[in-house]
């Protein structure tokens, strides 16, 4: 009874709090803190290239699902189709809460629910957007890779049938449409980031119980298996 | 062994494919047929994968009584109010229309494994060149003094789903003010290990909400139990002087019942009762039993491919598989339906047959965003399904870390729900 009087009241104060954030900009640097959480899947700046995620040159202004040669989901082209064009309002609520905005995205991210964060985070990639011809000269500030692997593990040809056999033990879990819901999407990846997720699972350098479990059991030869078979998955 | 049933195995493949005829094993009837006697976890998975991965070259029959099937996982969210009943009923449609399942809604009644038939309460009879068994669990008689199958309405077991998780819910609801909730709880081997003390933290929740001076008894003839200090630690956070647990050693196994009366007597002493949850002692589903392939509760099963030991070409799935080492979950009957689609397929198209994997992940949740969860890996060996590796979660973890493992069992759900319907 308590909760339910108690809950709406909350609930008015984050959207506020949203709604104010949302329009603005805040600290760059800061941003840059917050972007540490984005670089697993994405990268910005010169170089940047699309991994997990599109890389994020360019993004304000932008149509959802426009930029070519990177795979999105049916969901996101669909909100793209529908008129999605990412601005600091739009790109605000995405990171708030993905799934919110486009449901059946294959971004595995929970949301940033802070609003300081959420601002510090947009202005931080405005500065990679506003003259795209200009971008900061700098390293990419994200390289997928975070744990080394053996370039001879990275170069295995996967078995794509193997890989079908065995994803059927990961689709207990995680759905074939690639949509996600409590549990990451794990469809269309390039090969290189699935095999270097899976061994960071595999040699507990990553922290899920679950995962570390079903990686550790798993040879060279059936990570390239599995990441050849969910690269091409529709 | 499984050596040499793959190179055997392949070079079936191969003749098969120099005589153009892909149906090794079809005896001169076309298409080699499957029969899948129920539509659960193991075999509507089953099912769906055979009928997936052959691609039209199996033909896929699966046999079940219900048009929709309530899962029982979840089953207890609902109870706690975090689910509705429609969350949970799931429909053959897709089997039928995208798979090209022949979906047949009947019981089955009889196996006669020399003729390779099955018998349907419609009177149909059902040829097989496989048949696949997942009927799930049925109650030993007599197990609890006092109850039989005719006294759950008055005390619900709620370990089918459906309509008896409806009951036992509206039975909850209905208690008087500061009344009592007492359960009685199965002995091992039972389907869902941390099933009944989800179970009790889901009623819990309910009550201390809108009956927060009720009381929840146990009689438990086990002295302990899956997750136990999770449940425990849980319980003394969330719902403190509620639940009163009574194990083996405090008499918890010396139980009757008295569904007229409505009292239940453990260990000499008589409680009168507002609801009694009798989850009873389990065995196989009947049809196990009557097509042969039962020892005891059970029927055993060569864990490579899941066959009985009775026979080669009967698959058993599931709760009703005495397989060694894995819990009777909906993962892990998921999982080995998975094992059993590649074996069986195998032997009647030819397509390759890789080495069985199996694991498994129960999640529980105890309250509102805490939620715990337990998982393990298996092989087959020659004697049994043999536990590698496993884990579960820690007492005192962070509320962000219980929260995450919630959200997470909701994907689980979609996943399998997913991977079992299509
Ligand atoms: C309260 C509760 C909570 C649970 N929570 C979880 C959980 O969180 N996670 C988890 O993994 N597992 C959970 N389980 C366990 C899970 O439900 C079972 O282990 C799983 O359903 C077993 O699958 P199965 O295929 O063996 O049997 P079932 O899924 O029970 O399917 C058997 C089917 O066979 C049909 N059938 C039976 N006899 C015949 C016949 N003669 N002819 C035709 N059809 C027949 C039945 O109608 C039924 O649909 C829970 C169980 C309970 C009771």
């Amino acid at each position: 009874m308590l909760r339910a009087v108690f809950l709406p009241a909350v609930l008015a104060a984050i959207s506020v709090a949203g709604a104010v954030w949302a329009e603005g900009f805040g600290d760059a640097k800061a941003g840059a803190r917050v972007f540490t959480k984005c670089k697993g899947c994405h990268e910005i700046g010169q170089g940047a290239r699309d991994r997990i995620g599109p890389h994020l040159n360019g993004i304000f202004g932008r149509r959802a699902a426009a930029h070519e040669g990177y795979a999105y989901s049916k969901s996101m082209a669909r909100a793209g189709n529908d008129g999605l064009i990412w601005t600091a309002e739009t790109l605000g609520a995405y990171v708030e809460n993905p799934r919110a905005l486009v449901s059946k995205t294959r971004m595995s991210f929970r949301g940033l629910k802070d609003a300081q964060d959420r601002a510090d985070l947009l202005a931080f990639l405005r500065d990679y957007s506003d003259n795209p011809a200009d971008v900061p000269e700098a390293e990419p500030t994200a390289r997928a890779t975070d744990h080394d692997v053996d370039p001879a593990i990275l170069a295995l040809k996967g078995d794509a049938e193997y890989g079908e056999y065995l994803s059927s033990e990961c689709l207990t879990c995680h759905q074939q449409d690639g949509s996600a819901e409590g549990i990451p999407s794990i469809t269309r990846w390039p090969t290189e980031d699935f095999v270097v997720a899976m061994h960071a699972y595999k040699r507990k350098l990553r922290p899920h119980p679950v995962m570390q479990m079903m990686a550790g059991r798993l040879n060279d030869e059936e990570i390239a298996a599995l990441a050849a078979y969910f690269k091409d998955l529709e | 062994m499984t050596l040499n049933r793959r190179i055997f195995l392949g070079t079936g493949a191969a003749a098969a494919a120099t005589l153009g005829a892909p149906a090794v094993l079809a005896d001169g009837h076309g298409k080699p047929r499957v029969v899948v006697i129920g539509g659960g976890a193991g075999g509507a998975t089953a099912a769906r994968y055979i009928a997936k991965d052959s691609k039209g070259g199996v033909d896929v029959t699966l046999i079940e009584p219900s048009r929709t099937y309530f899962t029982c996982f979840f089953s207890n969210l609902y109870l706690g109010g975090f689910k509705e009943i429609d969350d949970l009923g799931h429909t053959y449609g897709t089997l039928a229309a995208k798979y090209g399942i022949n979906v047949v809604h009947d019981w089955a009644v009889d196996v006669d494994r020399d003729a390779k038939t099955v018998s349907l309460a419609g009177g149909a009879q059902l040829p097989y060149d496989k048949l696949i068994l997942s009927p799930g669990i049925d109650f030993v008689e007599g197990a609890v003094d006092g109850w039989s199958l005719a006294a759950q309405n008055a005390m619900p077991h709620a370990y089918k789903g459906g309509s008896q998780t409806e009951l036992l819910k509206a039975q909850v609801a209905a208690m008087p003010e500061g009344g009592t909730f007492a359960m009685v709880a199965p002995p091992n081997p039972f389907r869902c290990p941390p099933g009944p003390y989800e179970r009790i933290s889901m009623v819990a929740h309910t009550l201390k909400a809108t009956n927060p001076t009720a009381k929840i008894i146990v009689a438990d003839p086990k002295e302990k139990f899956s997750k136990m200090s999770l449940f425990q630690e849980g319980w003394a956070n969330h719902y403190e002087g509620m639940i009163d647990w009574i194990g083996a050693d405090f008499g918890g196994g010396a139980v009757s019942v008295d569904p007229a009366a409505m009292t239940v007597s453990i260990d000499g002493e008589e409680t009168k009762v507002d609801v009694c949850n009798v989850i009873p002692a389990m065995k196989a589903g009947r049809i196990a039993e009557m097509a042969g392939v039962t020892e005891g509760n059970w029927a055993p099963v060569n864990a490579a491919d899941m066959s009985s030991k009775a026979d080669p070409d009967v698959h058993v799935l599931g709760d009703a598989s005495q397989q060694g080492d894995m819990p009777k979950s909906g993962f892990s009957a998921n999982s080995q339906a998975k094992v059993c689609a590649n074996a069986v397929r195998g032997a009647l198209t030819g397509s390759k047959v890789f080495p069985a994997k199996f694991s498994n992940t129960c999640w529980s949740l105890i309250d509102t965003n805490d939620g715990v969860k337990v998982g393990a890996t298996y092989e087959a060996t020659e004697e049994k399904i043999a536990k590698v590796d496993g884990f579960i979660s820690a007492t005192g973890e962070s509320s962000d870390l219980r929260r995450a493992t919630y959200e997470e069992s909701e994907g689980w759900y979609a996943g399998i729900t997913a991977d079992m319907f299509g």
